[in-house]
């Protein structure tokens, strides 16, 4: 390394690091989104970091925005003290889907980054050939990613991205679309790489929705909140190599990391006034919609059921666990049952209130009437129905409510969010919905405003 | 990075000057295969069955020689209106626009050019058939490769971002090979569109000049024309042979060839093969290219085209470059409107309004042909095609029968057609729909079957449980099931009907012309006795039906077909 450049890294100290980079996606109407508030941290020589946030909260941007994949709207990204622009070749990224090219055998994949740097023909054979060796994939050099398992093919995008040196090791989920034994194996195998320092990779920042993969694999986790992306913990994480998932400490670190994932919804919950970083809220009154988790109905049932037979009571992590279920997956259908006040969630367990009990007891049809009284305090579902009762034919075209919607979401997110609101009608029977002709309308029965049937406890 | 600050700029304006020399190549390819032995005039296309390899020969190069021009175009269009997004917004309707005025229409114009060009010479005329070839083979080439382009995968994209592979090595790794499979399939669709139009597009006549080339196409036109109906079969049979030729040598290898290029993840059960490219897979002649020619070749392009180039865009003396390059684009395409916009006002005022009136009702009456054509194909294609797409033994026995009856392009059939038809009741008013049904049933017949056998088995069973009747079946399942392959058949079938409207509506038999009235006949006519007025007329009706049609009932039709009935 040229002295000039370690100097500087001494002054700045850090590999990576993040002024207030904020990324907003402009809308058709010139609404803008809010995907990163202003982020800032710092990535030092050395570290492995996880970064962890729900799904939808914009971790896989922040990573592209690292990497010089896309750029932010505000704020910097400044690599060894300089700012990144455009794809910084000192970093490599892993992706999720493996992103192989189907038409290039394993050892052309490797060789594709020496190819982008211009490195003749025999050198970088030869360096391909090495790390196909130190990956664990000699013998299939010849071989094409649609003969591989998915554990080799991830294998292939690992050593594609070695094979470039990169000082910074970028992962996006790299381990999520693996089965479970060979996720774990290709973990143990990268963190002796990594740990033994056989790759001269300085850090390594994953994105992940696995809390566990996170406190087994990171020193260091970073937690995103969502709507727009903020850091909400920064915990280095000093657990002592090889990880034992069993010992006490693991399981108390991840319970922790658990509780910050699945707490600071609540605190946002009890303190949406005092928000001040978000945009101008005091000109639209109380005219802002809030999103609703897109919990399904039958898995919210499913899972209500079986709290209630362990006596009301469970710890969320173990839950996620047993149902195979990332904090992802679960987080919606806790954050519905929480909507529908059917349970709460206080320190990572997840408890059944008094009206979750009675759900849980009760048939489909009387379920049904207790989510539809529940509806009627969640804006989004009242705005609906009110709409189509005021209307004379009580029956309105879907694109009036995505435009709405779109007012206070991005285009996909209004999409999904008018999708979850539409099974959520349907089954609680408060209005139809027509695929054909695209329409939300409500029958005789469902024209008058059931008000006066009190809270439904018999 | 030094290297790259050298040669900044480099990335289209490359592309475009290299493919500038390879149309070149070509064009000298076909001056010099076409200008020397045979300069027979009008008449004096001999009938002897001995020329008739030769004369195989030279369609077969014409075709090529628009064909690679067709490649060079398609990837220089599709290229930009993939990745400018101010050139998408020009292009992309330009296109839809293009490839619905039906290739003829561009004959005169075309030939009067080149003819202008090249005076006194063939290379004019030669080079006129070339481009005629080329307007009817290059359009679906086109789409293919765009929407390839704009569909690479987000991840794959971005991994040879992070890669930093320059904007030729992410051509030639990443977007070309995803767009192959589609270039691939679409090649095989422009030869046999141009193997259909290789009779017009090598015997025509303007105002009382009339021009012919050496080729099988006026073999089989003369053959006709005198009534000599051996050789026409001798002509018909080579066609066949030819095609069954590139079928088996060109076709099925690159089809082969091109499956490793499928986006799946999962070996599919039964991918093309071909026993010509396993061998020569294995004989070591690919091998020792790739190692002599193809590695040497991709690492000169590679320096050629220099690393890492996007970040040069924003280097000032370029930045002027370019902006001075794209004011000059500007400015030419706006003297180019200004000055056809000028013609055709020169032309449409010499129109009388009888004249309009007549193009009109020609206009509605091929399109009543153009309904009535699409009908007779549905109803015999798709009893037939869901037979065969239901029964894979028949499926595996019937697909090559079927293929190389459609590869025989209907126009070679016509005269014989004629000479049964004509004597029919309407004369070529009701023969002309039968030619029509002749050239376009194939595309709806193939879109059935591939729709057909993708009904998954389980819903075939789920059928057969309960026990539904034979009509209930039809109407809950196949029906439903084949409606958005079978208008996507019909969509392209129509299309094919309006552009064979123009040779099944005027025929010239036994030197004797036939016509039929439509549009069609109007524009075949117009364009032979220098009606240019009418001429624009008629194409432009027909290309705003076309298009209209197209906008208004097949794609909603399409659009709702497949967000309904798709099985996935």
């Amino acid at each position: 390394m040229p002295p000039g450049s370690s100097q500087r890294k001494e002054q700045s100290a850090g590999l990576v690091r993040l002024l207030g980079v904020t990324k907003m996606y402009t809308q058709p109407d010139h609404y803008d989104i809010r995907v990163l508030d202003d982020i800032h941290f710092e990535i030092h020589p050395g570290e492995f970091i996880a970064l962890l946030g729900p799904s939808g909260s914009g971790k896989s941007t922040l990573l592209r925005i690292i990497t010089g994949l896309s750029h932010p709207s505000y704020g910097t990204v400044l690599y060894r003290g300089q700012p990144v622009v455009g794809p910084n070749p000192h970093a490599a990224m892993v992706f999720q889907s493996f992103a192989l090219y189907p038409w290039l055998s394993v050892q052309q994949n490797v060789e594709l980054g020496l190819v982008a740097q211009g490195v003749a023909p025999d050198i970088r054979q030869k360096r391909a050939i090495e790390l196909i060796d130190l990956i664990g994939l000699n013998g299939y050099e010849d071989a094409f990613p649609k003969e591989l398992s998915g554990g080799m093919r991830q294998r292939v995008g690992f050593a594609r991205a070695l094979a470039v040196d990169p000082e910074l090791l970028c992962m996006d989920e790299p381990f999520s679309a693996l089965d479970f034994l060979t996720a774990e194996n290709l973990r143990s195998e990268l963190l002796d790489l990594w740990l033994e320092s056989r790759i001269p990779t300085r850090a390594i920042l994953m994105v992940t929705h696995g809390i566990e993969e996170a406190v087994y694999m990171a020193d260091r986790i970073v937690i995103l909140s969502k709507n727009p992306a903020r850091i909400v913990a920064d915990l280095p994480n000093l657990l002592p190599f090889p990880r034992n998932r069993k010992s006490a400490e693991f399981v108390q670190m991840v319970d922790q990391v658990y509780k910050i994932v699945t707490g600071w919804d609540e605190q946002k919950d009890t303190t949406p006034v005092n928000d001040e970083p978000f945009k101008a809220t005091s000109d639209e009154g109380g005219r802002q919609l809030k999103p609703i988790p897109y919990g399904h109905i039958s898995m919210l049932s499913g899972l209500l059921e079986l709290v209630a037979d362990r006596g009301g009571q469970d710890d969320l992590y173990r839950l996620g666990a047993e149902l195979f279920l990332e904090v992802d997956d679960l987080l919606p259908v806790t954050e519905t049952a929480e909507l529908f006040q059917l349970a709460e969630v206080r320190e990572g367990d997840l408890i059944l209130t008094e009206l979750g009990h009675s759900f849980v007891e009760q048939d489909v049809n009387d379920r049904k009437s207790i989510v539809r009284q529940q509806l009627k305090d969640v804006p989004m579902l009242r705005m609906i129905t009110r709409v189509l009762r005021t209307k004379a034919n009580h029956a309105m075209n879907k694109e009036f409510f995505t435009d709405i919607l779109e007012e206070h979401f991005s285009v996909d997110e209004a999409e999904r969010q008018l999708t979850t609101a539409i099974n959520w009608g349907r089954f609680a029977d408060l209005f139809h919905y027509d695929t054909d002709t695209e329409q939300l309308y409500l029958d005789e029965d469902q024209t008058e405003d059931p008000l006066p049937v009190a809270s439904n406890e018999s | 990075m030094n290297d790259a600050r050298e040669r900044p700029g480099v990335g289209m304006a490359d592309v475009l000057v290299g493919a500038s020399i390879l149309a070149l190549i070509s064009v000298v390819i076909a001056w010099a295969t076409h200008a020397h032995p045979y300069t027979a005039e009008s008449g004096h296309i001999s009938l002897v069955w001995w020329h008739l390899p030769l004369d195989a020969v030279y369609s077969w190069l014409r075709m090529l020689a628009a064909y690679v021009i067709s490649l060079i175009f398609t990837l220089v269009y599709a290229y930009l209106a993939a990745f400018n997004s101010r050139a998408e917004k020009i292009l992309i309707p330009l296109l839809d626009m293009l490839q619905s005025i039906p290739v003829l229409s561009f004959l005169p114009v075309v030939l009067l050019a080149f003819v202008a060009l090249f005076p006194g010479s063939r290379i004019g005329v030669n080079l006129a058939s070339i481009v005629l070839i080329f307007t009817g083979q290059v359009w679906n080439m086109v789409f293919a490769v765009y929407h390839g382009f704009i569909t690479v995968p987000r991840d794959l994209r971005e991994s040879a971002l992070s890669l930093n592979l320059s904007p030729w090595q992410r051509f030639r790794s990443l977007e070309l090979p995803y767009a192959m499979v589609g270039l691939v399939w679409n090649s095989m669709m422009s030869w046999a569109g141009g193997w259909f139009f290789l009779m017009a597009a090598e015997m025509f006549s303007l105002g009382n000049h009339a021009y012919q080339l050496q080729g099988l196409g006026s073999y089989l036109q003369t053959a006709a024309n005198q009534g000599r109906w051996g050789a026409e079969l001798a002509g018909l049979i080579t066609l066949v042979l030819v095609i069954v030729l590139m079928d088996q040598l060109i076709w099925r290898p690159l089809l082969a060839w091109a499956d490793k290029f499928k986006m799946e993840m999962v070996e599919g059960a039964d991918r093309p093969r071909s026993t010509v490219l396993r061998i020569l897979r294995r004989s070591l002649i690919l091998d020792w290219l790739g190692r002599i020619v193809w590695t040497p070749l991709t690492e000169w392009s590679d320096r050629l085209f220099s690393a890492t180039l996007p970040r040069i865009r924003t280097h000032a003396t370029v930045a002027s470059t370019v902006g001075l390059i794209r004011w000059l684009i500007v400015a030419f395409v706006v003297v180019v409107i200004v000055t056809a916009l000028q013609g055709a006002y020169r032309l449409i005022s010499q129109l009388t309004s009888g004249e309009v009136e007549i193009v009109a009702l020609a206009t509605m009456a091929t399109l009543g042909r153009v309904v009535a054509a699409l009908l007779i194909s549905v109803v015999w294609t798709v009893p037939v095609g869901v037979f065969i797409g239901l029964n894979r033994k028949w499926a595996a026995r019937l697909t090559p029968v079927s293929q190389i009856a459609a590869s025989v392009p209907a126009t070679a059939l016509f005269p014989g057609l004629v000479a049964l038809l004509i004597h029919l009741r309407g004369g070529l008013n009701v023969a002309s729909v039968v030619l029509m049904v002749l050239g376009t049933q194939w595309y709806i017949l193939f879109n059935v079957i591939a729709g057909a056998s993708a009904i998954p088995e389980d819903l075939r069973e789920a059928t057969r449980m309960f026990r539904l009747t034979r009509s209930k079946t039809w109407t809950v399942l196949i029906l439903p099931a084949i409606a958005p392959f079978l208008i996507t058949g019909i969509i392209t079938a129509a299309g094919g009907a309006w552009n064979a409207s123009i040779v099944a509506e005027y025929v010239s038999f036994h030197s004797h012309v036939y016509t039929a009235f439509g549009v069609g006949a109007i524009i075949a006519r117009s364009s032979q006795n220098h009606g240019f007025s009418v001429l624009l007329l008629a194409t432009g009706t027909l290309a705003v039906t076309v298009v209209a049609i197209n906008r208004l009932v097949w794609r909603r039709l399409y659009n709702k077909a497949a967000d309904r009935y798709s099985v996935s």
